[in-house]
């Protein structure tokens, strides 16, 4: 127990440095690299509450691709940090409203366990002990089962997002040569090849 | 005290010594392969290859990290210092991470967790930073290009990896991948009424296609030729290694390497029954499962390094087109034939 709390206290302590990072580093491609550091240190906090499937997942998902592409495109776009923290005055009271509202919400939420400890027994579908089940068993019992639904239609709003993002940038271009795989596998030689007789001195 | 040293300092101090060992025989075993990658290189080019230092060149490896370590590092004026050392820093550190699960034999893993083969997933997909950190560090124009390409195309074969691995899960019912190779024990072997053919009980046969998607993406994972195209020496120098020299460089050749090793001994935990014996008689169950483990990897190696010398290499959008419009589609519709299978038949563990 003693080991869970400092290794709960190191994680937690240095993704909360390395989010303020984000946000003070001059360098975007630093601010980047210190957001992958706070969701390392999320990953890590999850396995200590014994959702290792959720750590992974995170680390695969968030840390291996979104920040993979993320860092591609803040490494491309060159953007100045300094220029867009000129409105930042302005922008102040939007950001702290909404920064306001979700701790206000996450304290609601929380502190509602504290209150009627009992609470989350109540819950529609009470989630296995993690003890005796795995967590993948666990996370796929309730998500094929009981909120089939709901996984379905997160799935068709991703498919959709995905469906438009591809219709809204995908440009043929007139007179750009593409290769077509399965012409150029399809060719023979008696149509590409002809041989022709040369006489001397003539040219074709 | 006694407490504290029973629940917390004697196990890791057990873990410890494990992780040296492993660590030690590991980095023998990636010099000798290095060495073989070259051997083999040669030996398809008619060439000698490796054969001055040692007896046929054998401490070639040896006399090459002497030479890393003995040089001078030379960091590039205009670089990001922190990040350009990090880079070779994070790339051999997250290849040894891998390492973690793998079981080289029953029993035989540092840390046998349930989510075995996901870690391995992520830890190789992290893989990509040494690379686009590394590119962008230096400040320079080739491995800046390189850093994008490879950051493209990892992420596209992980997608097809991430899908086969979904098929293997399926017919083993597990992500521990100690229980992965237990479940290759019964199969098809035992089908067709001849149990000790038990090579026919792993999945490289029920899943051919999957196995070679799997070995493709591998190629592709850890930028072997054919899809090199981070480091192609003839268009980008060698990529995101251009500025690098002496120990850094040596780091990312090992960690190159390393995380090869990984991926092979993944494919002979996937689908070539890890530490089983091929055949369930006599001579072949004596020895040991870390002998069958790694003579399973070596092989996969070998193809490995023929496929390095014989296969030009890819032209990028030749590359993004068979991730995409190749392999993801063909695992994507494998995975659900898979498990329309095990549903229908009632195999499913």
């Amino acid at each position: 127990m003693v080991l869970q709390a400092v290794f709960f206290y190191l994680f937690a302590a240095i993704a909360v440095a390395s989010a303020f990072m984000v946000i003070a580093a001059r360098n975007p491609v630093h601010s980047v690299l210190f957001l992958i550091l706070a969701f390392f240190n999320a990953a890590g906090l999850f396995i200590l509450i014994g959702a290792e499937f959720l750590a992974m997942l995170l680390v695969v998902v968030y840390v291996g691709a979104v920040m993979v592409l993320f860092l591609f495109v803040v490494m491309m776009l060159d953007v100045d940090f300094v220029e867009l923290r000129q409105g930042f005055l302005q922008y102040l009271p939007v950001g702290a409203l909404v920064g306001i509202v979700l701790l206000v919400e996450l304290l609601l939420g929380l502190g509602a366990w504290v209150i009627s400890p009992d609470l989350a027994g109540t819950l529609p579908a009470p989630a296995p002990a993690a003890a005796d089940v795995s967590n993948i068993r666990a996370l796929g019992e309730l998500i094929y089962t009981r909120y089939i639904l709901f996984f379905q239609m997160a799935g068709l709003v991703l498919l959709v997002a995905m469906i438009g993002s591809i219709v809204l940038t995908l440009r043929h271009k007139p007179g750009v040569k593409r290769q077509n795989i399965a012409t150029q596998v399809g060719r023979t030689r008696e149509a590409a090849v002809e041989v022709r007789k040369v006489e001397t001195g003539k040219g074709i | 005290m006694a407490d504290l040293w029973a629940d917390y300092l004697f196990p890791f101090v057990i873990m410890l010594a494990q992780s040296v060992l492993l660590l030690v025989v590991l980095l023998v075993i990636v010099a000798y392969i290095l060495y073989a990658d070259r051997k083999i290189w040669a030996a398809v080019q008619i060439r000698r290859g490796p054969n001055v230092v040692g007896p046929w060149g054998l401490l070639q490896s040896f006399a090459d990290l002497l030479k890393f370590v003995l040089k001078e590092p030379v960091i590039p004026a205009g670089s990001n210092k922190a990040l350009f050392l990090l880079a070779p820093l994070v790339t051999v550190t997250l290849a040894l991470a891998g390492w973690a699960v793998i079981p080289v034999a029953d029993g035989w893993v540092i840390a046998d967790i349930n989510v075995g083969i996901l870690f391995i997933l992520a830890i190789s997909s992290l893989g990509v930073y040494g690379i686009i950190i590394g590119g962008w560090a230096s400040n320079s124009k080739y491995p800046f290009l390189s850093a994008l390409r490879s950051a493209a195309q990892m992420v596209s074969y992980e997608v097809s990896i991430g899908f086969v691995i979904v098929t293997v899960l399926l017919c083993a019912g597990s992500l521990n991948l100690s229980e992965i190779v237990r479940a290759q024990e019964t199969g098809l072997a035992s089908a067709i009424g001849l149990p000790f053919l038990t090579f026919l009980n792993w999945y490289w046969l029920p899943l051919f296609p999957m196995f070679v998607i799997f070995f493709i993406s591998a190629l592709a994972e850890t930028n072997r030729p054919p899809f090199d195209l981070a480091e192609a020496e003839s268009e980008l120098v060698a990529g995101f290694m251009v500025e690098y020299g002496s120990t850094p460089y040596m780091m990312f050749m090992l960690g190159e390497y390393v995380s090869i090793a990984l991926m092979c001994s993944l494919t002979t935990i996937l689908f070539m029954g890890g530490w089983l014996p091929p055949v369930d008689v006599a001579p072949f169950t004596w020895v040991p499962g870390i002998v069958w483990f790694l003579l399973k990897s070596l092989l996969v190696f070998f193809m490995f390094a023929m496929v390095k010398a014989m296969v030009p290499r890819y032209r990028y959008d030749q590359l993004m087109r068979l991730g995409w419009k190749v392999f993801l589609p063909l695992s994507l519709a494998m995975v659900f034939v898979v498990a329309a299978v095990l549903m229908a038949t009632g195999w499913a563990p």
